[in-house]
């Protein structure tokens, strides 16, 4: 198990590889859909702090407001990745991005971008929506929350030991591409033989 | 009498508490995977997770889903005093955070915030013989739904033709294309015949089965019993890390079709797998997986 701390610098993240099982630490901001968007058609100055040297999370949480008015996750598990394949190796370019959470994996214009500029894919347990919200310690603050509601919004938040396993490195590796070649080939095999 | 009050509780516990038929089938997943494998661990966060759900009465998954109630009502019952309950619940639950807000106008963008909007929730309406009325919901994540695919027979690059082998070959490229994107191991619902709409309904219901409960079908009970060992030789996975556990169940239905399209729809449920019924006999309530 590796433990990892924002911010990362780029040796740290180019010495994980597929597989890795990592506890992350430190600030994450979460962005999804209409955040992606807003990334590469506005480039807005108002994350780049937060995500210097840092990692997005694809997520669209469940939150609570309490009586200070202060923010609380309450589940918080990984949206689908690939719904940001268009954007994300130009949103790590930009914001000098040390990782991506989500699930399910990315392809491979944001593999290559993993590779050119020091990134890694990290991928969460889907579903796993209460378990990780219990993983967020604070929430530090929030942009966009009224325009682009609850789960679009940019949440900026403290992890303490968030569990992640590597599925794509800053070498071009790729758990998911593996996967799909070895599963596609017992598919094909299974449908000619029925 | 108060609908409002038992729904809200429904929709608790749909969030928050995985049916126990379902929680035992990832416990034997897990049995079946080797220690300390991604896969493994993957399966212990699940059952952890799973477990501080139940207990803090928070969503299993931040994805609640897109709501989708069945409502059996006896005669003299109004539907649109149901909705009104419903709906009434339906805002509850998600100022408490039982639901994430998840309705969104695709024409503006705009998230509705409460959960309702123009078929959100989703109301399926059946008068019955009976005096008591059930509700059933089901939480459908959109993870799950966009892997959710329709197909039609015959289908010459897969060699497919218009017959249950087809029926076959369809579904294991479905599940093959889905790869770990819909929160997998998934529980496969099927609908073969009808027209396409009815089609992805027929499966979507064959989703209120418990796991181990077979079609009554001779045919169909046979082919889910084929498919679910044909989609755990794929090495999949749990999110596609690899593993032995790709499907945790299929269940299959069918109904009749035009003599000129015969579709196979796939309703992909995530793990996550949150259906609860509320049943109310003779004024008492309970609640059922």
């Amino acid at each position: 198990m590796i433990k990892l701390k924002t911010p990362i610098s780029e040796e740290e993240i180019r010495k994980l590889r597929v597989g890795d099982t990592v506890l992350l630490s430190g600030t994450v901001v979460t962005a999804r859909d209409q955040a992606h968007k807003l990334m590469i058609e506005e480039k807005p100055d108002f994350v780049r702090d937060d995500l210097r040297e840092s990692v997005i999370y694809h997520c669209g949480p469940v939150v609570r407001k309490d009586d200070k008015g202060e923010w609380h996750f309450v589940s918080a598990g990984p949206t689908t990745s690939a719904r940001e394949e268009p954007y994300q190796a130009e949103v790590i370019k930009e914001y000098q991005v040390r990782g991506v959470i989500g699930k399910g994996g990315m392809g491979a214009r944001t593999a290559e971008g993993l590779k050119n500029y020091g990134a890694v894919y990290f991928h969460a347990v889907g579903g796993a929506g209460t378990l990780i919200a219990n993983a967020v310690k604070k929430v530090k603050t929030v942009y966009k929350l009224d325009e682009f509601g609850t789960p679009e919004a940019f949440w900026v938040i403290q992890v303490e030991d968030f569990p992640l396993v590597v599925t794509m490195d800053a070498h071009g590796g790729s758990l998911h591409k593996e996967i799909m070649e070895k599963s596609s080939k017992i598919a094909d095999e299974l449908i000619h033989q029925i | 009498m108060d609908l409002k009050t038992p729904v809200l509780e429904l929709i608790r516990k749909a969030s928050s508490d995985l049916p126990p038929d379902v929680e035992q089938s990832l416990k034997l997943a897990q049995a079946g995977e080797e220690k300390n494998t991604p896969a493994w661990n993957v399966f212990s966060t699940i059952l952890e997770n799973v477990q501080m759900a139940r207990k803090q009465s928070t969503p299993i998954c931040q994805d609640t889903g897109s709501l989708v109630f069945y409502i059996d009502y006896p005669e003299g019952g109004l539907e649109r005093e149901y909705k009104k309950a419903v709906s009434a619940a339906v805002v509850e639950a998600t100022n408490l955070q039982y639901l994430r807000p998840n309705a969104v106008d695709p024409v503006t963008a705009k998230n509705s915030g409460n959960n309702l909007g123009v078929n959100a929730p989703y109301f399926h309406f059946n008068q019955w013989d009976k005096k008591d009325i059930r509700i059933r919901l089901m939480l459908k994540g959109g993870g799950s739904e966009n892997v959710s695919t329709q197909y039609k027979l015959p289908h010459s690059s897969l060699g497919a033709g218009r017959d249950l082998i087809g029926v076959r070959k369809l579904v294991i490229d479905a599940v093959r294309n889905a790869q770990g994107l819909g929160c997998a191991p998934g529980v496969i619902g099927v609908g073969i015949g009808g027209t396409r709409d009815i089609s992805y309904t027929l499966a979507k219901e064959q989703l209120f089965r418990k796991i181990g409960q077979r079609s009554e079908s001779g045919e169909l009970a046979q082919l889910e019993i084929k498919l679910y060992e044909d989609l755990n030789k794929l090495g999949i996975g749990p999110m596609g890390f690899g593993g032995k556990t790709t499907a945790l169940e299929v269940f299959i239905g069918s109904q009749h079709r035009h003599p000129a399209t015969f579709y196979v729809s796939i309703s992909y449920m995530c793990w996550a797998f949150r259906r609860k019924t509320l049943h109310i006999i003779n004024g008492e309530v309970s609640y059922d997986d």
